[in-house]
């Protein structure tokens, strides 16, 4: 008895002894495999809650970072939004023609993924003449040989940064915020990938990096906000942004430059003279599922 | 301090022996946990493969961005949710039977929240930045957001249905009266708790206006009956098992109780959905298209239209199978009728209402999902995990509730040893 009771008791000795071993030398390996950069990456803080060196720290080591990966120098701006600022846009739907011009430069200007699948943050619908409101008979992927074809209308959509955005809403982790200045931004770097915003979307204005990021070096663009077009990171969700990179220090959005026709506009809602302003004063503006009570800062309009 | 170490010594030798329990069985017991762990090793494989390359290895898009994973979350709070249903009447009403059974119910649930929080876990693309959700040490957006809401939910009901099991298995292994003054708030508080964690969870699809499919006020209500209806179903059918290969006495009369508490749950859900199609359909919105896409197919896409009137069919089948006393109260009808509804609910709740808030997407646009054989298998490998749990849980929970493994045994034991050594020296 006396025997058996201690060789019972060394098989369960030699149980925990084999679990304890096998569970420190498990954390041994995950520790050792991380390096302190990774462990860095693991703890960066929220962006709002960064204090202004840990910023800094944190857009060189990206800056470091992007030139191991793309042997290119980028400057990463963490400019605010400008005093006295609100974003608005302004899109003339009798002048669109539907040739995508837009989409692509924007792809471009923010290095989205290329390939498999492209990330567009632009999306251009073809309604029949007579549809405006039912989105439901809208075609996302014509691909005629000429636009504008004859008896269709098209409705570019994407972000509308809604002054009471459902996105923000829903964040589980506050991975997403309106700017100051009206712009709706996310901290790619705290976007857990739940996707929940984007099921809360009215108007599709998020995408998802299913994969790795794919962006040819040649087209890299190398001038990005932190909160905008830097290269961004598999598995964490990105939208427009009005180009912050570019509007916070006095250019138009890519999209706005990039259309051949002068169907885009876009200016500061805060000042009387500015030409969306002028627009919403004069035309007859609408927005997009206004009834849904996002208020968006998007405005369609048509002539006179 | 004698007593503090009293207790420590206590704990270990309690903790070494559960262990013992549980590495020990019968050979079926050995090949049923092997069986589920390989099931869950090659979930894990397909998972550390999406874990590396990115969800793209899913069939998930930016229109159809939540799948597989998230309609089973979804089926499985309402699985834990269902555990109420047992404790109302055995700890409130003390209806006999079914007290004798609710400690399995309460593990059941336990196990079901285990398997939907891992759910969640598999569909989140940045695993490694979890912690933000964490209260204090990341950055919850609560109360705003529902899903910090359930997260929180959730792990409370979790924590619940752990500490009242474990809390009277320990007290019964120990011959003990459980001090009811400590344990009865927490039994309270699980009832309208576990309401909650259905509520929250339907809320999380109710309130998003871009969703006209899950923007029905109806939507709560018609998870808490249908949660009431696949949760039972499938704890009668877990109880027959239990009772087959153990000695825990559980009456027919308890499982026939249930069976009639799924009956009037089953009505009520039809009579919700009913209402709901009723609405949709004779107002005829534009909001129509999610559920013509999910009963008649839109616009040449049927994929989920033969699903959902299998499922329809067979929640009818069962629930005049629970109605009838003749066929509730025969073993063999009363199990058809739960794997009718363990199955026609999971399509109903499950990616019956997942996939068409997503199609057509908020700008009109039909893309037809699929699960790619990566989410079948992780999703295989997540229920296998909870039945190892469920599994684990009841092989000590089933011999401290038929007292034989207790306290008295095990002193006994050392009694018995005791005097053998004795008699050896």
């Amino acid at each position: 008895m006396q025997n058996q009771n201690n060789k019972r008791y060394s098989r369960r000795e030699f149980l925990r002894n084999l679990s304890l071993t096998a569970l420190a030398g498990f954390s041994l390996s995950i520790l050792s495999s991380c390096s302190k950069e990774e462990a860095e990456d693991f703890l960066q803080k929220h962006f709002r809650e960064m204090t202004p060196e840990e910023k800094k720290h944190v857009i060189a080591k990206l800056e470091e970072r992007y030139y191991r990966k793309y042997g290119k120098k980028f400057e990463i701006s963490t400019k605010e939004a400008l005093p006295n600022t609100l974003w608005g846009y302004g899109l003339e739907l009798s002048r669109c023609i539907g040739c995508r011009r837009c989409v692509y430069a924007c792809v471009k200007e923010n290095n989205n993924s290329r390939y498999k699948p492209q990330l567009q943050w632009i999306r251009v619908l073809r309604l029949k003449r007579g549809n405006l409101i039912n989105l439901e008979n809208s075609e996302h992927y014509y691909d005629p040989p000429q636009v504008p074809e004859k008896g269709f209308i098209y409705l570019p959509v994407q972000c509308q940064h809604c002054e009471d955005p459902p996105c923000v809403k829903v964040c589980p982790v506050h991975a997403t915020w309106k700017e100051p200045d009206g712009l709706v931004v996310v901290d790619y770097n705290w976007c857990i990938g739940c996707r929940y915003c984007m099921a809360a979307c009215p108007y599709k204005g998020r995408v998802f990096n299913w994969a790795e990021p794919n962006i040819p070096t040649e087209e890299l663009n190398t001038s990005v906000h932190y909160l905008g077009n830097r290269p961004r990171m598999k598995c964490a969700v990105d939208k427009c942004t009005f180009c912050i990179q570019r509007v916070r220090n006095g250019r138009y959005p890519a999209c706005v430059e990039a259309c051949p026709t002068g169907t885009r506009k876009f200016g500061n809602l805060l000042d009387p003279n500015s030409e969306i302003r002028y627009i919403i004063d004069r035309k007859r503006v609408f927005r997009l599922k206004e009834d849904l009570n996002t208020e968006p800062k998007f405005y369609y309009f048509f002539e006179a | 301090m004698e007593k503090f170490r009293e207790t420590l010594k206590e704990t270990w030798h309690f903790y070494r022996r559960t262990l013992s329990l549980v590495v020990r069985g019968s050979k079926a017991y050995y090949a049923w946990c092997f069986f589920l762990l390989a099931i869950v090793f090659v979930g894990l494989l397909f998972y550390l493969k999406q874990h590396d390359l990115g969800l793209v290895e899913t069939n998930m898009t930016d229109q159809v961005s939540w799948g597989l994973y998230i309609a089973n979350f979804t089926y499985l709070v309402g699985m834990a949710a269902a555990a109420v249903l047992l404790v109302i009447p055995s700890y409130i009403y003390s209806f006999k039977p079914i007290k004798e059974i609710v400690v399995l119910g309460e593990l059941f649930a336990a196990s079901s929240i285990v398997m939907a929080i891992l759910f969640v876990m598999v569909d989140l693309g940045r695993l490694d930045r979890f912690w933000h959700m964490i209260p204090f040490i990341g950055l919850m957006n609560f109360p705003k957001s529902l899903l910090a809401w359930d997260v929180l939910v959730l792990n409370g009901y979790l924590f619940l249905n752990l500490l009242i099991p474990i809390y009277l298995l320990i007290k019964f292994y120990y011959h003990k009266e459980p001090n009811w003054n400590f344990i009865l708030p927490f039994i309270l508080a699980s009832v309208p708790w576990a309401v909650g964690i259905h509520t929250v969870t339907a809320f999380l699809y109710n309130g998003l206006a871009a969703r006209p499919f899950w923007d029905a006020s109806i939507l709560a209500p018609r998870f808490l009956a249908s949660a009431l209806c696949s949760g039972p179903a499938i704890m009668i059918i877990i109880f027959q098992i239990i009772r087959r290969i153990s000695d825990i006495k559980i009456e027919d009369r308890a499982l026939f109780k249930i069976a009639e508490l799924i009956a009037y749950a089953m009505f009520i859900n039809l009579f919700l959905l009913s209402s709901e199609i009723y609405q949709v359909y004779y107002s005829n919105t534009s909001h129509i298209a999610p559920f013509k896409y999910l009963f008649q197919g839109l616009h040449g896409h049927n994929q989920l239209v033969p699903w959902i009137w299998a499922a329809m069919a067979m929640n009818l089948i069962a629930f005049f199978l629970f109605l009838v006393p003749g066929t509730r109260k025969r073993l063999t009808t009363l199990n058809t009728g739960c794997f009718l509804i363990i199955i026609g609910v999971w399509i109903e709740k499950g990616p019956g209402f997942v996939i068409p808030g997503f199609v057509p997407d908020p700008l009109g646009e039909i893309y037809v999902y699929v699960p790619n054989l990566l989410e079948l298998m992780v999703s295989f490998g997540i229920w296998a995990a909870g039945l190892l749990v469920f599994t684990l849980l009841v092989k000590v929970a089933i011999p401290i509730e038929t007292g034989k493994f207790s306290h008295v045994s095990y002193i006994e034991r050392t009694f018995r040893r005791e005097e053998e050594d004795q008699a050896w020296k």
